[in-house]
């Protein structure tokens, strides 16, 4: 028996809109995510596919750092600026050193200043090939780039074990200095690495660059402005993918840098593949430098002679040091009120400071772009919370 | 760039504005310049617009705590003392009220100089640690502003988004003050020992010791259980 029931008994439903607040979604991208490379949380708000919101927060790996550091000596810090960024912690020890050295005024001697440039370059290539790897990982082409580059990765840190006795932990740096010198043969063991990374990056760059996969996921993806990063005090790659002409080396002069020919590459587009891109340019150029270091290195002291390591006082002021990590301008800011430890103590982190933009990079864009926005961005969480 | 010859520029360009110079006797050579609360917006547009200065990228920006001093002084006084004039030395105490201090480091892309350092302080520690946000000019302050609010207490006006950056938003102190001091009870350690159990027991001890005399009976049979010991809850 067929009931009559007409259509117009039941009552008509609202139109869905598209932008009506119920139809968003907000979702918890980490802090447990495998693509925020740490412990790090976005709070998304989705409209479908589409990212609406995007509030990053911070602070699961904050062990105030600047604290600890206020209440050691100056000396007691510098292993633990290792623990920063821990994918480059040589960088990380030569901007603390080049803060302290300006704020005592202290000389660094000829062999030690190639020694950091050359350690610092090498720091440099096994950051941007590893984030490459990463971000590939992030996209989705699970393992290979990514170990391509912890094999060349490797050779590196072999490196830096057989010169500082550590692989990831290094605590090189000294003021007015470096800590050892070079040992028998290393020299040698570093200029083959050098000659032979160049064959890495045209297999790497062959396998990457014109992928037309990749072409498709970070083309557009992500842009950046010149104008937003300028102001939002962008720092290394970063900027410069988005044709920032600013790279410290060349601004400050620090350390030895204007004696190397280098270029500085620029982005056109400031979009992820142009982050990308920067990264695989940045190696070329410090290919050069380390090969014109390793060449020009000169015999002498690896330390200020008249340096007094232990109890070690500065007189009272402040200074800023900063560096060109691969990361971006790592600075660090003392103040010195003539005691053995800092009256303050500052890292200028540029992980945390290239996130502050991740919410205007990723509106509009589709949230597995996320993922590949954030890892253009390089972030080290030990550095961002520090 | 010489401090002096920007510090007229903005003198002539924001009226009524009051700078100050802050020598710096290390070798860094970083002098800075101290800027009122009132004009820090006007000065700060001043120096990222100016076709000279153009400092476009506000690099650094960081807090510094000035605890206030307690200074003891013997004053002599003249008193009336059992109906005659007598002079009697007073230990009289004054004590400043501290500052919060910002600090920013501004660099020009555009023209390649700097540092120039500019510093702003609050009145006081507390209801007055209050500083207009340069945010609204550089938005790389927008982060390192949230943390200063979140680690030292400064609160900044005109912040579009003023939450705490790396403690949780319960929090109440703020660790990067100079008079922080660490909690002494550890209700996140699950099993506590050594110098944790100790500093425990201590602050359970103490807690039992604040309650008044008849409750303490009552209390101290619950006390003796909630002591924690070794390897305790196994």
């Amino acid at each position: 028996m067929i009931t009559d029931a007409s259509p117009a008994a039941q009552p008509e439903l609202e139109p869905l809109s598209e932008t009506s607040e119920e139809q968003l979604l907000e979702i918890a991208m980490g802090p447990q995510h495998p693509s925020t490379h740490g412990v790090f949380r976005m709070n998304v708000v989705l409209d479908g596919e589409h990212v609406v919101r995007l509030k990053p927060v911070f602070g699961y790996l904050h062990r105030n750092h600047e604290k600890i550091a206020e209440s050691e000596t100056y000396l007691g810090s510098m292993p633990y600026t290792d623990r920063l960024d821990y994918m480059c912690p040589i960088t990380n020890n030569w901007a603390y050193a080049l803060a302290v050295e300006k704020l005592a005024g202290i000389q660094v001697p000829e062999r030690a200043e190639y020694l950091r440039v050359i350690v610092g370059e090498l720091t440099r290539l096994q950051n941007h090939a590893c984030l490459i790897g990463f971000l590939m990982q992030d996209m989705g082409s699970s393992g290979t780039p990514l170990m391509y580059a912890f094999r060349e990765r490797e050779k590196i840190l072999d490196l830096f074990e057989s010169l500082t006795g550590a692989r990831m932990m290094c605590n090189y740096m000294r003021f007015g200095g470096c800590r050892v010198d070079m040992p028998a043969g290393w020299l040698e063991q570093a200029q083959n690495v050098v000659r032979e990374f160049p064959r890495f990056l045209d297999e790497y760059e062959n396998l990457l660059v014109s992928n037309e996969i990749l072409m498709e996921r970070t083309q557009g993806v992500g842009v950046l402005s010149k104008e937003l990063a300028i102001n939002a005090g962008m720092s290394g790659p970063m900027a410069r993918a988005s044709g920032v002409n600013y790279d410290i080396r060349k601004v400050d002069k620090y350390s030895i840098y204007e004696r190397f020919a280098f270029r500085v590459p620029l982005g056109a587009h400031g979009d992820v593949y142009d982050r990308y891109m920067i990264r695989f340019l940045e190696m070329r150029e410090s290919l050069k430098i380390l090969n014109e270091a390793m060449r020009d290195i000169p015999a002498g002291p690896i330390v200020d002679p008249k340096m007094r390591i232990r109890g070690f006082r500065p007189k009272p002021g402040e200074a800023y040091g900063r560096i060109e990590s691969p990361k971006g301008e790592l600075g660090f800011y003392l103040i010195s009120n003539g005691s053995l430890n800092p009256y303050r103590y500052r890292v200028r982190p540029p992980s945390l400071i290239n996130l502050t933009v991740l919410e205007d990079l990723c509106i509009g864009q589709n949230v597995a772009d996320v993922v590949a926005i954030l890892g253009s961005v390089d972030i080290v969480l030990g550095e961002v919370d520090r | 760039m010489n401090l002096e010859t920007i510090k007229s520029e903005l003198e002539a360009a924001v009226p009524g504005c009051r700078l100050e110079l802050v020598a710096n006797p290390s070798p860094s050579g970083q002098h800075s310049l101290r800027i009122d609360a009132a004009h820090a917006v006007a000065v700060a547009v001043c120096l990222r617009d100016a076709p000279g200065l153009r400092f476009d990228l506000c690099s650094n920006v960081t807090g510094i705590d000035w605890p206030g001093k307690q200074t003891t002084e013997k004053v002599k006084l003249r008193k009336l003392v059992d109906g005659t004039q007598q002079e009697v030395e007073e230990l009289r105490t004054t004590t400043t009220p501290g500052s919060l201090e910002v600090v920013y480091h501004l660099f020009s892309i555009e023209k390649k100089h700097g540092p120039i350092v500019l510093r702003m302080s609050t009145q006081d520690r507390d209801a007055n640690a209050h500083l207009p946000s340069l945010t609204p000019v550089w938005r790389s302050a927008e982060l390192q502003e949230r943390e200063i609010f979140d680690l030292f207490g400064v609160v900044f006006d005109g912040h579009p988004d003023l939450r705490r950056l790396l403690m949780w938003d319960e929090f109440v102190d703020h660790p990067m003050r100079r008079d922080y001091v660490g909690p002494d009870d550890y209700e996140y350690e699950p099993t506590a020992h050594d110098e944790v159990l100790r500093r425990a027991n201590q602050h359970l001890s103490e807690a039992a010791a604040k309650l008044p005399s008849e409750a303490v009976g009552n209390q101290q049979s619950e006390t003796d259980g909630n002591r924690l010991s070794e390897g305790g809850g196994r």
